[in-house]
């Protein structure tokens, strides 16, 4: 269990980071709040990128893919299953990153829309692992050279989805943009939720907006996942490369 | 009429290099023809890249053949593919598939759940297949602690607990001890004589293996199918020759054997071990011996053991394809 103590300490230190400059700087109370919250989102992107992202990939690698492909069962189906898999272990960690750092800093937070939050976190998740399951084609194409990939998806993302601070800092058109992750409008979202008030000075967009908005991006990303898995194994098959590894 | 197991027309396949200084294309399999009748037990021969895996990835639908036809249990694998794995399964020597932190038993358990087995159909199924493979006692161990032999039955409970139609077994045997070998080799005997719609296509290196098993079998080197037929009539192609095997005393020139008059085939291997070297003949003549045993004699090396035998599955691999196994 030495890896449940790893995945939550050291977010929580980027975190406290944040926090401290935040608090140092005399910022308005909810700052610390965002932080957790977009510090607690960091662990779905990174199972994103790291995991979900490079799962068709290592299935390749470790033998199982070929057995899946075999396997007269849909495709989808087995990628919602890592994705469910990786979506309750990341939970974990974010959960404890979220308590941890609201029980460290003192955070109050409303809960006086439980029914949004619940589907906002829901919507934003299965919007952020259908982009999980269409890089997962990708990955499988790219093989090896899909880790420079993440490794620039990172930290860019991070500015640019607003984790540690409000996005609508960024400009209209900079937030618009980076709204392509599910997780920008879903964090913003969860901001406004939690602390009631702040949407207007902090808030992008309106939450039933960021709502309809990524419910779009659900219907969008899981079509694509589905495209695109099934474009990549018809290439894989003619190609012949569908189960070489090393690739 | 119930259609063949596996039905095979023209069928090629060329794999291109991904860039073009990586190489030029390969064409893995040249106008097969192949029919596979539904009850036998069939296999394929054939030294390392022959297209022997090609052929098995496209009838298991991972991957499309460039031209020709291959149809399983009479469905198409290019259109009907889905039609096509609900019927079959496949083994590979040297798997590794699975996940080292499940137990076996959740390893062969998340295999059947693929097929829409039935959870108490499918556990009660893999419980007696432990039993028989002499894995019982290691059900609710982690994968990643299975020996190889080990590893590889459970592969093999793996092909066979969904009860397929068709089975692909690529070299399932691979690197196994004589126990485990056998043990699986009787496992797929019994299996496909216990139901007559139940049918084997199996590959592998091991002559003596599938001359024992198989009903018939057909050798493929280069992508074609040089032979098609029983073991027994294989056998006849080279019957009106003779087979001489000369173990000798360490011979370093082996040249001019090949050229003898009468001698239609010779391979040789040398042991550095026992310093000696084994020669193999495949004779039209059997006059040729004296003219081998001289030959012999000239280059300085001593007669250990001279035998003449009857073709064996071996010699009808290395009359048609010029070479034994590497």
């Amino acid at each position: 269990m030495s890896w449940l103590f790893f995945d939550i300490t050291l977010p929580l230190l980027t975190v406290s980071a944040y926090a401290y400059i935040y608090k140092y700087m005399n910022s308005p109370p909810e700052f610390v709040g965002f932080v957790i919250l977009g510090g607690a989102m960091t662990a779905f992107w990174l199972n994103i990128l790291w995991a979900m992202a490079s799962q068709l990939y290592w299935e390749k690698e470790i033998g199982n893919l070929s057995l899946y492909l075999m396997a007269p069962v849909s495709r989808m189906s087995i990628l919602a299953g890592m994705a469910v898999g990786g979506l309750f272990m990341t939970s974990i960690r974010a959960a404890a990153t979220m308590v941890i750092g609201v029980l460290i800093f003192g955070i109050a937070l409303s809960f006086a829309h439980p029914l949004m939050l619940v589907l906002i976190f829901v919507v934003t998740m299965v919007s952020l692992y259908g982009m999980g399951m269409m890089f997962a084609s990708l990955y499988l194409l790219l093989g090896r050279e899909a880790y420079h990939l993440s490794n620039l998806l990172t930290e860019p993302i991070y500015l640019t989805s607003g984790l540690y601070f409000p996005v609508k800092a960024l400009g209209f058109w900079a937030a618009a943009g980076a709204s392509i992750v599910p997780m920008t409008l879903g964090l913003d979202a969860l901001r406004q939720l939690f602390y009631p008030g702040s949407g207007s000075e902090y808030g992008f967009l309106p939450v039933n907006v960021e709502l309809a908005i990524l419910v779009i991006l659900c219907v969008a990303f899981l079509f694509l996942s589905k495209y695109s898995l099934d474009f990549m194994e018809k290439l894989g098959k003619t190609t012949g490369r569908l189960t070489l590894r090393w690739q | 009429m119930t259609p063949p197991a596996v039905e095979v027309k023209d069928l090629t396949r060329v794999f291109e290099p991904k860039k073009k200084k990586e190489g030029k294309s390969v064409r893995a399999l040249n106008s097969v023809d192949l029919r596979i009748e539904r009850g036998e037990l069939f296999g394929l021969l054939g030294p390392n890249g022959a297209g022997k895996t090609t052929l098995l990835k496209i009838l298991s639908t991972l991957l499309l053949p460039t031209s020709g036809k291959a149809y399983v249990a009479g469905f198409d694998v290019e259109k009907d593919f889905n039609a096509v794995r609900k019927r079959i399964n496949m083994v590979s020597g040297g798997e590794i598939s699975g996940y080292g932190l499940l137990t076996v038993k959740e390893n062969l358990w998340m295999f059947t759940q693929f097929y829409g087995m039935k959870s108490a159909v499918a556990k009660q199924r893999i419980d007696e297949m432990l039993v028989e493979f002499g894995l019982a006692d290691k059900k609710d161990e982690k994968v990643r602690t299975l020996s190889t032999g080990q590893r590889q039955k459970m592969n093999v409970i793996r092909g066979f607990v969904t009860d397929p139609e068709i089975i692909f077994l690529d070299e399932p045997t691979l690197g196994l001890d004589v126990n485990a070998s056998k043990i699986i080799r009787d496992y797929i005997v019994n299996w496909v004589h216990s139901n007559e719609n139940r049918t084997v296509l199996l590959t592998t290196h091991y002559m003596m293996e599938a001359d024992q098993l198989c009903n018939r079998i057909a050798i493929i080197d280069d992508g074609r199918i040089l032979a098609c037929d029983t073991p027994k009539n294989l056998k006849k192609l080279v019957k009106m020759n003779r087979i001489l095997k000369l173990d000798v005393t360490s011979l370093k020139d082996t040249a001019h054997f090949g050229s003898l008059p009468g001698v239609e085939q010779f391979t040789f291997q040398d042991d550095a071990e026992k310093s000696q070297t084994s020669l193999k003949f495949i004779l039209t003549d059997e006059s040729a011996v004296n003219e081998i045993v001289s030959e012999v004699l000239r280059k300085g090396a001593k007669i250990l053991s001279l035998q003449k035998t009857e073709p064996t599955l071996e010699d009808v691999f290395i009359k048609m394809v010029g070479k034994g196994f590497e």
